[in-house]
């Protein structure tokens, strides 16, 4: 039987900042509806490698890549592909919650979708009330839409960024370490929401916390150094993992 | 006494002198303030508001035409360096690490410190001496120069506080940086670029100097402004050093206005600030 | 090393679609924004070269009849279309220096209190009010040195110095009002805010550490400011004093109100005097001649250079002291 294309693949990927080397000849593949966690301990180049896949490592200062990064098949770094319309596919969610602060709850939600021509008014509320039903957020705000987005909690502030990411129906959703700000409530309801949102779109997820990775991860892939040291279904990869590496870090000795 | 106290009295007798130094400070303000208020505020009337000048020796009549003179002048002036200054300050906020960046910061420092008389000369030969003749728009080009610098700095400094990650933000949704800077960074900085912007109207609303000899002043009330204008800095200026006395109970009165105004300004510009979504959020 | 990883469910949902093309990337929005930014801010080195540009051509009939010899000569015709601006360059800087010299004292002693010794309620209060001082328009300063400032000078400071002083011979001679003196004084009130707010940001930029070392060593708070702060903010404080020279070299309305308005150079302070920017308002809208005109261009352009230069070695100072904090650049 011959495998569907891989969501997203890379190929050789080696990503810089100017002359300084971040992530050397990384070859991965990540299946769609599963949720890829990368873990390793900070520095190693994982939130680098996140960064690549929606190109926004070329928006800091003197990033750059050689090898391929391919979304179903496509390099997404040729140069006739437009960028802004990549990362429509390919949505991010930060490590601290960054609700536009001028905006109400909806206009957060509806801020990806303006981009893209115009909708109506009722699909509009539409794909908001999908959005925030899917980002468990609904029942908590859809009293308070027309509030502004800094009056609710912190944890209600990242899946109202959840939201706003899913809303213009990506393709893949990036999580950078979405929970590393929150409460271990708020890290429940994410992890929690993590499970529905793999029905619907391809998750890869950088976590600095290994028992997360365990928890909400169906393959995981471990990083060091700038390289990428394992990669595998997840609970071969916590039970026997093949590295020494991998097992040192698993097993809590460094990072 | 031993050695120790008297340097303890000689550390008191510098705080002391030092107290009086602030006394001696403050002090002309508020005399200025009162004196204002003292032989300005009598003369404040509806007539003084709202009629025109009467000839001079003669009493009676009002500075109605400076009124709507500096509203004129200070508007159109606003109208042309607001933009200019808001975008070279945007430009330089988000392009850092430009050359262009590095050369209008440093030319807006040098046109800060350049005489506003000398601003009023530049004006003078550009526009004043090309067509010969005085024009309320020659004066709002020169408090325009005056302005654009100091609101560019402003917007510059109020755009860099947004933290990165909102652009970043922005960007990963698909935005392109023209909506990411119009639609998300700059209305997040809004309080604090209308601030900068109004300091700036309030500091060029009393300059008298660009307009003396781009503006002129008139006895008239004028609309036009590819014409001489009055504005109420310089009917202070006219009228104190002319040889009446109701001339000069009238510049008081209208010094006494211009300050309520630059006042209100820079009230309105803090209250501005005070509602800076960046700064509570 | 990778694995493969296992077969996908049939996807659901969002089809797979491929990325629109487009033309390098870039979007037209992105083009047009930029281009406005740059024009923007491109506008300002090119409006400020245009200035430097007019004044010259604008001085050039003056510069070519009198050269350098504009600067040290003292007569001053238009009649006779003879221009020396040497009363004007020397009552610019005698009165910048007599503003100073008051101002100085007094902004300092101001700034170190604020910083050093003011109770922290005070703090706030006492620098926004001498905050509003700077707010306040030339003219109105004008406007009350005029009826209030000069008239109490001349009936009771200027009489007191010039019996208690009057062999010195800048205290000699007659009292009118408007005088060299009455125009330096108005001149430290309206310098005194920016000197002070620079120096005490310059102050407060010193690093604590100073300080404490200098109490703990056993001085009275005083001797603390004067051996440990002071030395440490001196060439800000120095760049704080001459960015209030440029200020007072500018000022023009409140000065041409009260200085008297003669090119002249005398010896007393009660007399009248002239500066360059004083000149320059009073004559400008009058002349009649294009030699005339050039000549005040000629002021300008000489007084434009003046401040730009005395500008510049100030920001120098303000920032080895205070580098990166910024400071300085609001008392513009």
């Amino acid at each position: 039987m011959a495998e569907p294309t891989p969501r997203v693949e890379t190929d050789k990927l080696t990503a810089m900042y100017g002359k300084t080397t971040a992530l050397r000849n990384v070859t991965l593949s990540f299946a769609s509806n599963q949720v890829h966690a990368l873990i390793g301990p900070s520095g190693c180049g994982k939130s680098t490698f996140l960064r690549t896949l929606n190109r926004m490592h070329e928006l800091s200062e003197g990033g750059w890549i050689t090898g391929r990064v391919l979304l179903d098949g496509q390099d997404i770094y040729d140069p006739g592909v437009n960028a802004m319309q990549l990362r429509r596919k390919v949505g991010m969610v930060f490590q601290r919650p960054t609700p536009f602060p001028t905006m109400s709850v909806f206009e957060n939600v509806a801020a990806g979708l303006r981009v893209n021509g115009r909708l109506s008014g009722s699909q509009l509320a539409d794909i908001v009330e999908r959005s925030l039903r899917h980002a468990a957020l609904w029942d908590e705000v859809k009293d308070r839409l027309k509030v502004n987005a800094m009056a609710l909690s912190g944890g209600q502030q990242q899946r109202l960024c959840i939201a706003r990411t899913i809303a213009p129906s990506p393709e893949v959703v990036l999580l950078d370490e979405p929970t590393s700000s929150l409460d271990p409530q708020g890290t429940q309801r994410i992890e929690e929401l993590l499970f529905e949102l793999k029905r619907e779109y391809t998750i890869v997820i950088v976590t600095h916390n290994m028992q997360q990775a365990a928890r909400v991860s169906d393959t995981t892939s471990f990083f060091y150094l700038g390289a990428m040291v394992e990669s595998g279904p997840t609970r071969q990869m916590f039970t026997a993992p093949r590295s020494e590496q991998t097992e040192a870090y698993i097993t809590g000795r460094f990072g | 006494m031993n050695r120790r106290a008297i340097r303890r009295l000689a550390s008191n007798v510098m705080v002391g002198l030092m107290v009086l130094a602030v006394v001696l400070a403050v002090l002309p303000l508020f005399f200025i303030l009162l004196h204002l208020v003292l032989k300005g505020a009598s003369s404040l009337s509806w007539d003084f508001f709202t009629k025109m000048p009467v000839p001079a020796g003669e009493t009676g009549g009002g500075v109605a035409n400076a009124i709507v003179g500096t509203l004129i002048i200070v508007g159109t002036a606003s109208l042309i360096g607001v933009p200019v200054g808001v975008g070279a300050g945007i430009y330089c906020a988000e392009y850092p690490h430009s050359r262009l960046t590095w050369l209008s910061r440093f030319v807006a420092d040098v046109m800060n410190g350049t005489p506003s008389i000398v601003v009023g000369v530049f004006a003078w030969t550009w526009i004043v001496a090309r067509q010969k003749h005085f024009s309320a728009l020659a004066g709002s080009v020169a408090l325009a120069l005056l302005m654009v610098p100091m609101v560019m700095r402003t917007t510059e400094e109020m755009i860099k506080l947004v933290p990165n990650s909102l652009r970043e933000a922005a960007l990963a949704l698909g935005y392109p940086r023209w909506r990411t800077s119009l639609s998300v960074v700059v209305p997040t900085t809004l309080p604090g670029i209308v601030t900068g912007t109004l300091l700036a109207v309030a500091r060029i609303a009393g300059e008298t100097a660009p307009l003396l000899f781009t503006a002129l002043g008139s006895q008239y009330l004028s609309f036009r402004i590819n014409q001489p204008m009055a504005a109420l800095p310089l009917t202070v200026f006219t009228y104190a050093t002319g040889p009446y006395e109701e001339w000069h109970r009238f510049a008081w009165a209208a010094a006494l206005v211009l300050i309520l105004v630059v006042l209100l300004l820079g009230v309105g510009a803090r209250l501005a600030i005070g509602r800076s979504s960046v700064a509570n959020g | 090393m990778t694995t493969a990883t296992p077969p996908a469910h049939a996807s659901s949902g969002a089809g797979r679609s491929r990325i629109p093309l487009s033309l390098r990337g870039a979007a037209y929005g992105d083009r047009v924004f930029n281009l406005v930014l740059i024009c923007a801010a491109a506008l300002i080195p090119i409006l400020l070269g245009f200035l430097v540009y007019e004044l010259w051509t604008g001085s050039q009939l003056a510069m070519q009849k009198f050269g350098l010899d504009f600067v040290v000569t003292s007569v001053w015709d238009p009649v006779a279309g003879q221009f020396g601006a040497f009363p004007l360059i020397f009552g610019t800087l005698l009165s910048s220096l007599i503003a100073l010299a008051i101002a100085v004292p007094l902004s300092l002693g101001v700034a170190i209190y604020l910083t050093e010794f003011a109770p922290r309620v005070v703090r706030q209060p006492v620098a926004f009010l001498i905050g509003l001082l700077a707010a306040i328009p030339s003219v109105v300063y004008g406007l009350w040195g005029i009826f209030v400032l000069v008239p109490v000078l001349r009936k009771t400071a200027f009489p007191f110095l010039r019996d208690v002083l009057g062999f010195l011979p800048i205290f000699q001679g007659p009292i009118y009002g408007p005088s060299m003196l009455a125009a330096g004084i108005i001149l430290a009130i309206m310098v005194m805010p920016y000197v002070m707010s620079v120096s005490r940001e310059v102050l407060l930029a010193v690093p604590n550490s100073q300080r404490e070392a200098a109490l703990a060593l056993g001085a009275t708070r005083w001797e603390a400011v004067v051996t440990a702060v002071l030395p440490y903010a001196r060439s800000g404080i120095v760049g704080a004093i001459i960015l209030g020279l440029g200020r007072a070299l500018g000022e023009t309305m409140a000065v041409t109100m009260l200085i008297g308005n003669r090119h002249e150079i005398a010896a007393s302070l009660f007399a009248p005097g002239y500066t360059m920017a004083a000149a320059i308002a009073n004559e400008f809208s009058e002349a009649a001649t294009d030699l005339h005109f050039a000549a005040l261009t000629y002021v300008a352009f000489l007084l434009f250079v003046l401040t730009v230069l005395v500008n510049a070695g100030a920001r120098l100072l303000i920032w080895r002291v205070a580098r990166g904090s910024g400071a300085g650049s609001k008392a513009l």
